[in-house]
């Protein structure tokens, strides 16, 4: 098997950059850029040179030998500057080492799982682990990895498989006196089934719990959104680095407040737009904010808002500002009036919209199959042939062993692992 | 001659049906058996088919085998179960006069080229370290050939249990075979028992079948085989009575005088065909069970009564017979009984019914832990058929779960092993859907004309079916438009568009009567291949959604796991996998995710294991 290497830390530019590098020849990577495999677990200073004998960077680096690393196999670290260059040197020289590649996306914990290191409920349990930042993610995480929601399945594909016998039943024994009909219950058992199903669907998703509560901040020019929008983020440690390629005219910031996840947008960049064309083209993205935002924060004209969101007076310190009869929160984001009722509210509101802790919180792949389950279910209810009742139920089976990975072949471990950042 | 291609031990559904397929590969054949007179006898039931039973019954008949034409020759009562369900459950079955059926056997082995009957026991197999080279019988002499099929049936260490009686035998009035018993233990094969019953027969005259319920024959005249041009006997009714309160009692009274309760008898029975002391005690709180009263026979007044198998002595039996309507003054001929044999654990074999550790050696029928003639009928025809396809160097043939229920059988057989007679069950086919009794002509019989294991006869009639075939299919094809389908009075919307013939099909509401205006000269509605035809068309949706599923399974079965796959060295498995693994040794992925308890976890370790290992090799 190649070995294969990755950037183990955060992006460049960083204080110091980590590269993993796993299998067998970690020894010669270490030899040939350090000039020197250093002592089992401990950290050694060293010049990393490449090739051509020229020094890239001076740093740590660290040895484990298999089959006691976290890959199974023997694994390097290099520790250098976290400047774009060197790491990209760095990267390059290993590269030039026969054998040796840049790892795909999750390759290093699909080693340590192949090693028998970690086994796939850990593996995805681990995936979610890795990626959560705030109390909320890891709760859940760690409620995905203690198997509510195979538990939850399990529970219904028992309900199933129940649902499943008595068709059975009237299939293959027909001419036995005491399963000729399906009982009166089976039609009420199958609805109760449907609907438990169905609403676990509705429940809060992973999505929101991953990517934040999100609260557009809308309303005309000048209506105070920007300030408001800083007063939010800014007193908070941004939580993910902000994307690039995101438009200059839409703003999204994600924080924790009270443990939660929350991205706030601001579409502050839409109202310095004149000219026809583009303030249609950033009336339309603001649409499209609106429809994406889970709440949206209104400081427009009393009543002019979208359904359901927040009439906010943003300006309460301000004298001639315009008054709201049924503000839901009146505000200075200068002074600071009012900000803390308004960050209670939004956390308050927020958590309910979030998976409750302990709770199974379904991603988008989890959601498919369930909604698949869904769509059988209610085939079978609508269905009077048993035969073609059996066939949906068995469909609906289908359906949750994938979503248990019962029916586990390359396409769910390729999802699995393409979860991972490279060299987690 | 004492030197063949392949021995067949055992002369019941199994062994006849196993000798025939080898002899019509073009294997030179000899067939092993007690007694000539008793080949093709039905030991227990006088019916053929049944739920899942009907479709072993019609597959084996499209790989051109015996059951179908037999049970035809015999049949004097014809049932089609689930008749109001969807057709892929529905299950022929016929009840058959047990000496027709018996004699349609030997006469179609008579007349199959390469069969040689010979009557003795097969005492011994002879080994060349683990190689089968052939059988020794009890006069001593040796039969030499490339392979063995065993079709011992309960023959195989079988004993007779009635109340406190006791009888080495196979059947009742028979022998069995106890040396071989014993050199199988010895060789270190992994055997076990099992047992099953029949009931009393009663004799017909002295039933009251003026006070019973009848149920007649099916009037429509549909046939087990299609060679079958038509119906050959008279046709005879049924009737059904119950067991009571009465019945339960003297059955309570007395349980402790059949050897299932003293413990005499320690071996797992049927499920789903217990006895009537079986049934009495695990309902208790049920008042009475059905019994169906089948003629056995035009020439003959037994009568065999379906649903009360029974091993309790002679006198309770009567007793309880008596107390049934309709059997008050009955006479019974000949008491029930249970037997218990001898089994191989049938994950010792490989998909090929091939024991895994004796080359050259396969089991086919109960000896496989399976109960049903139509069971033993079709592991005899592949195990025959795999045996002289190996020795005539043909590959064998390519079925699967998503093709036949005889596979479906094999596969559940020599992966999950048995804990009690194994019987066919439509719900063990996951893919049913494509799997039913009527189509079992155009899913098997082309791997049975590949094999060259099809005799003149269907092969003649199987060519002009598929070029009937494709005049329907190329009248199927026709695109015609919703406007044009009202017009001659459908019940399909004017602005449903155009589509194709199949398509229009697929609705409830059009049958292919419906559809003859647009049907070319010769293509009659109402034919067998019409319907089967309209079948596929209104399954096609359903169809079409497994496609993804069986692509899947394609994949997994892709990736092979060699007979020496280190389990063991696996890591992640739990020791409980690593034995059921070990004992099933499934031969590719999508296998090991059938084996029982093999966690999804598992199977990824697997897997990547599996991987790593074909990239080493």
């Amino acid at each position: 098997m190649d070995t294969i290497f990755a950037l183990s830390s955060g992006q460049p530019p960083a204080g110091i950059g980590v590269i993993r590098v796993t299998g067998r020849q970690a020894r010669a990577a270490l030899k040939a850029i350090a000039g020197v495999v250093p002592e089992a677990r401990k950290a050694t200073r060293a010049v990393f040179c490449d090739v051509s004998r020229e020094t890239l960077d001076d740093g740590l680096v660290l040895f484990f030998p298999g089959p006691n690393s976290v890959t199974g196999d023997d694994l390097a670290e290099f520790h250098c500057h976290g400047g774009r260059a060197v790491i990209a040197a760095v990267e390059r020289a290993l590269a030039d080492i026969d054998g040796c590649r840049r790892a795909e996306p999750g390759e290093f914990t699909r080693r340590a799982f192949a090693n028998g290191r970690i086994n796939l409920s850990e593996a995805e349990g681990l995936a979610d682990l890795l990626s959560a930042e705030t109390e909320i993610q890891r709760r859940s995480a760690m409620a995905m990895m203690g198997g509510v929601l195979s538990r939850q399945v399990e529970g219904w594909r028992e309900d199933l498989l129940r649902l499943s016998a008595q068709v059975e039943a009237v299939l293959d024994f027909d001419d036995e006196d005491d399963v000729s009909a399906l009982p009166d219950s089976f039609n009420s058992r199958l609805s109760a089934l449907h609907d438990s199903v169905h609403d676990a669907l509705d429940a809060p998703h992973a999505e929101t719990l991953r990517e934040g509560y999100r609260v557009a901040l809308a309303g005309p020019p000048n209506a105070g959104k920007s300030t408001l929008f800083n007063a939010l983020v800014e007193s908070e440690a941004a939580i993910t680095a902000e994307i690039a390629g995101t438009t200059r005219d839409i703003l999204t910031r994600s924080i924790a407040l009270g443990g939660i996840p929350f991205t706030f947008v601001d579409m502050a960049g839409l109202r310095d737009e004149t000219g026809d064309q583009i303030e249609a083209i950033g009336i339309s993205r603001a649409r499209e904010e609106i429809a994406l935002a889970d709440l949206v924060l209104w400081l427009g004209p009393e009543g002019e808002g979208p359904d359901l969101a927040w009439e906010i007076e943003a300006k309460a310190d301000h004298q001639g500002a315009e008054r709201k009869a049924s503000a839901a929160h009146r505000i200075s984001a200068r002074t600071g009036e009012g900000m803390d009722e308004l960050r209670r509210a939004l956390i308050d509101k927020a958590r309910r919209a979030m998976p409750a802790p302990g709770s199974a919180a379904l991603n988008a792949r989890q959601r498919e199959r369930l909604s698949d389950s869904v769509s059988s279910l209610d085939a079978a209810q609508n269905e009077n042939d048993p035969l073609l009742v059996a066939e949906n139920l068995r469909r609906t089976r289908q359906a949750f062993d994938a979503l248990l990975g019962r029916t586990s072949t390359e396409d769910v471990l390729d999802t699995l692992f393409g979860r991972f950042c490279i060299g987690k | 001659m004492n030197h063949f291609d392949v021995i067949i031990v055992g002369g019941g559904h199994a062994g006849a049906e196993a000798a025939a397929a080898s002899a019509r590969a073009g294997a030179r054949t000899a067939l092993v058996t007690f007694d000539a007179a008793t080949l093709g006898a039905m030991s227990c039931n006088p019916a053929i088919g049944g739920l899942g039973k009907g479709h072993l019954v019609c597959e084996v008949d499209a790989f051109d085998g015996l059951l179908g034409r037999a049970a035809d020759a015999g049949a004097i009562h014809y049932r089609m179960l689930n008749r109001s369900k969807g057709s892929a459950v529905q299950g022929p079955r016929v009840q058959a006069d047990r000496k027709r059926f018996r004699a349609a056997v030997q006469t179609m082995l008579a007349a199959q080229e390469n069969v040689t009957i010979v009557e003795g026991e097969a005492a011994e197999l002879l080994l060349t370290g683990e190689r089968v080279m052939g059988v020794r019988l009890s006069d001593g002499s040796e039969m030499r050939a490339s392979a063995v099929v065993l079709c011992t049936g309960t023959f195989l260490g079988g004993s007779l249990f009635r109340g406190e009686e006791r009888f080495d035998g196979g059947r009742i009035g028979e022998n069995s075979a106890q040396k071989l018993a014993v050199q199988l233990r010895s060789a270190k094969l992994p055997m076990s028992r099992l047992k099953t019953g029949t009931p009393p027969r009663l004799d017909g005259r002295t039933i009251d079948w003026s006070r019973l319920e009848e149920q007649p024959s099916d009037a429509d005249q549909w046939t087990m085989s299609p060679l079958t041009r038509e119906r050959m006997n008279p046709q005879v009714f049924c009737a059904i009575t119950r067991t009571n309160a009465r019945s339960h009692e003297i059955i309570a009274e007395n349980l402790h005088r059949s050897p299932l309760f003293t413990g005499a008898i320690g071996a797992a029975g049927p499920r789903y065909c217990p006895s009537i002391e079986d049934k009495i005690h695990r309902f208790a709180d049920r008042d009475g069970h059905q019994v169906f009263l089948e003629p056995e026979g035009l020439d003959t007044h037994l009568v065999y009564p379906n649903g009360i198998s029974t091993s309790l002595p002679v006198d309770v039996q009567l007793a309880m017979l008596r107390t049934m309507e309709g059997l008050e003054q009955v006479v019974m001929e000949v008491p029930g009984y249970a037997v218990e044999y001898d089994h191989i654990d049938p994950r010792a074999l490989g998909p090929d019914l091939q024991v895994k550790s004796m080359p050259r050696l396969y089991c086919a029928g109960q000896i496989n832990g399976t109960t049903g003639y139509e069971e033993a009928a079709a592991q005899g025809l592949l195990a025959g058929l795999n045996a002289a396809c190996t020795i005539l160097d043909r590959a064998p043939p390519a079925i699967d779960r998503s093709n036949s229920y005889m596979a479906v059988m094999i596969d559940d057989l020599t992966l999950h092993g048995v804990s009690e007679p194994y019987r066919m069950l439509t719900a063990r086919a996951e893919y049913r859907l494509r799997l039913r009794a009527n189509n079992a002509t155009s899913r098997l019989t082309p791997f049975a004309l590949a094999a060259g294991a099809v005799g003149r006869e269907r092969a003649k009639w199987f060519a002009e079916r598929e070029d009937e075939r494709s005049t329907w299919n190329t009248a199927l094809a026709q695109a015609v438009s919703a406007v044009e389908l009202n017009a001659h009075g459908l019940p399909v919307k004017r602005d449903a568009g155009r589509k194709v013939l199949t398509e229009w099909l697929a609705l409830p509401d059009v049958t292919m009567s419906d559809l003859s205006p647009w049907l070319p000269e010769g293509c009659d509605p109402h034919s067998a291949l019409a319907s089967e035809l309209s079948e596929d068309a209104a399954y096609a949706p359903y169809l079409a959604r497994q496609e993804a599923e069986l692509r899947d399974l394609r994949s997994s079965e892709a990736l092979a796991l060699d007979s020496n796959f280190p389990f063991a060295e696996v890591p992640g498995l739990s020791n409980e996998m690593i034995e059921r693994l070990i004992a099933a040794q499934p031969p590719n992925l999508a296998a090991a995710g059938r084996v029982r308890g093999i966690t999804p976890a598992a199977l990824a370790a697997l897997l990547v294991h599996a991987k790593r290992r074909n990239q080493a090799a």
